[in-house]
């Protein structure tokens, strides 16, 4: 039990933290999507990293070894990253719509569109 | 991009190495890292590099968007009915066993073809991810807008 | 840092770029904790393909961030709540790397014993994804092709300038 047993809980808080804070506060999309990216690697680094067993080997079958890492994790993950291309293209499809219609990426200024219609 | 020479050269060296690298993660993934998944995008990107030298409109000549359309849709249709055919042979649903004989050969079997079903379908739609943003921009400006324009949300306001 | 640095920067294009390094770092962390696969699909994946889709996009969006500000003290002073929470949940959570850890109890037991003995395959991702896990990855693979058509959905058709309300009274 030392300090570093939790390290990489600590790498992922502080990076699910810069994407948290990238999505807030960025009024750009492309940034807002980028953020969600950063955001699910540190997902993804969660769960791989809670598969892994120190001294462990990727989990291909050989001979001379005896422990293997987790591979369910990895299988979920793997599936994860695939998901989050897609969301990412329908994100980045939603974004040009966007473009398309009010002339920018920007929060603010698709709000301040809105609010010249409604007025 | 079609008259650098270097682009062009380490292009036509690049591209099929990359599909046949895609071809051994998708039928070598039982025994190495690999699959489905890695197979189809490395597929794609062979494609998307193509698409970058050529052009959009040499690269859609090989694969056209009514092949990809149907790609898609045929990889999870070859998912599915590999499930279903574990139905009707006497199993449950997406069970290898009832496919041959030997316990090991039916999922050895039933993972290849799952995985490739996964592989065609992340290719296509990679390739019609990459396909539909790539064409927008010629259709927007058809259409009179200009990508390039500075946000005209100020303008518009005056 | 990396990820810091693709927040900071108003280009685009560089934060693009750098988000391609990240991906890339991100892989080769896989890679160091055992998990080949998920490295190989990162790297082709999240460097590759998603900093092709972006860049495509960037050809049809202003490529730089218009505001200059941008940063916010409320939303930082969150940011650091929430992180400062997390820090000290994660105190309750497993130690890192043993084999005693509850995630290891369950199932990867049996995966590991039985794989080679039900499929005679050595990779057990592959099998786990392909075989025990298949109708997960089914609905995974409906998932891409959705994804698929709800883009085709959003782009193909051709793209036009939305009626302002004002023009249309005028």
């Amino acid at each position: 039990m030392t300090v570093l047993s939790f390290f990489n809980y600590w790498a992922v808080i502080v990076l699910m933290m810069i994407g948290y804070y990238c999505m807030i506060v960025r009024g750009n999309m492309i940034k807002k999507i980028i953020g969600l990216g950063i955001f699910q690697t540190s997902v993804f680094i969660l769960f791989i990293s809670a598969g892994k067993i120190i001294g462990g080997a990727t989990p291909v079958l050989r001979e001379g070894v005896d422990v293997y890492s987790n591979p369910l994790p990895h299988v979920l993950i793997l599936t994860a990253i695939v998901v989050g291309i897609a969301t990412t293209a329908v994100g980045l499809a939603l974004t040009v719509r966007i473009r398309e219609a009010y002339g920018s990426i920007d929060d603010d200024a698709i709000d301040a569109v809105e609010g010249d219609d409604r007025a | 991009m079609k008259d650098n020479a270097i682009l062009v050269v380490v292009a036509r060296f690049l591209i099929p190495l990359m599909m046949l690298f895609g071809l051994y993660v998708q039928f070598h993934g039982e025994y190495s890292p690999g699959g489905g998944f890695q197979a189809g995008v490395l597929f794609a990107a062979a494609w998307i590099l193509f698409v970058f030298i050529y052009g959009l409109d040499t690269g859609l000549r090989i694969i056209p968007p009514r092949v990809i359309y149907v790609l898609a849709c045929l990889g999870v249709l070859l998912y599915a009915s590999i499930g279903m055919l574990g139905v009707v042979l006497g199993g449950h649903f997406l069970d290898f066993y009832p496919l041959l004989e030997a316990p090991k050969a039916a999922q050895q079997a039933g993972i290849i073809l799952v995985e490739f079903g996964v592989g065609v379908t992340v290719a296509s739609v990679v390739m019609l991810f990459f396909l539909l943003f790539a064409r927008r921009r010629a259709d927007s400006e058809a259409a009179g807008l200009d990508p390039d324009a500075a946000d005209d949300v100020e303008a518009d306001r005056q | 840092m990396v990820a810091a640095t693709v927040v900071v920067t108003r280009d685009l294009l560089k934060a693009t770029m750098l988000f391609a390094i990240y991906s890339l770092i991100i892989a080769a962390l896989f890679a160091t904790l055992d998990a080949g696969d998920v490295a190989l699909t990162e790297a082709a994946v999240g460097a590759g393909i998603s900093t092709v889709l972006i860049l495509a996009v960037l050809a049809l969006v202003p490529r730089h961030e218009k505001r200059q500000a941008g940063h916010s003290l409320p939303a930082l002073a969150i940011v650091i709540v929430t992180g400062a929470a997390l820090v000290y949940a994660s105190f309750d959570l497993p130690q890192f790397g043993h084999t005693d850890n509850p995630v290891q109890q369950h199932l990867a037991p049996y995966f590991i014993e039985q794989t080679y003995a039900d499929m005679g395959i050595p990779n057990m991702v592959a099998a786990v994804l392909a075989s025990y896990r298949s109708i997960d990855t089914m609905g995974e693979a409906v998932v891409i092709l959705t994804a698929g058509i709800a883009v085709y959905a959003l782009l193909s058709p051709a793209p036009r300038r939305r009626q302002r309300r004002r023009e249309q009274d005028s």
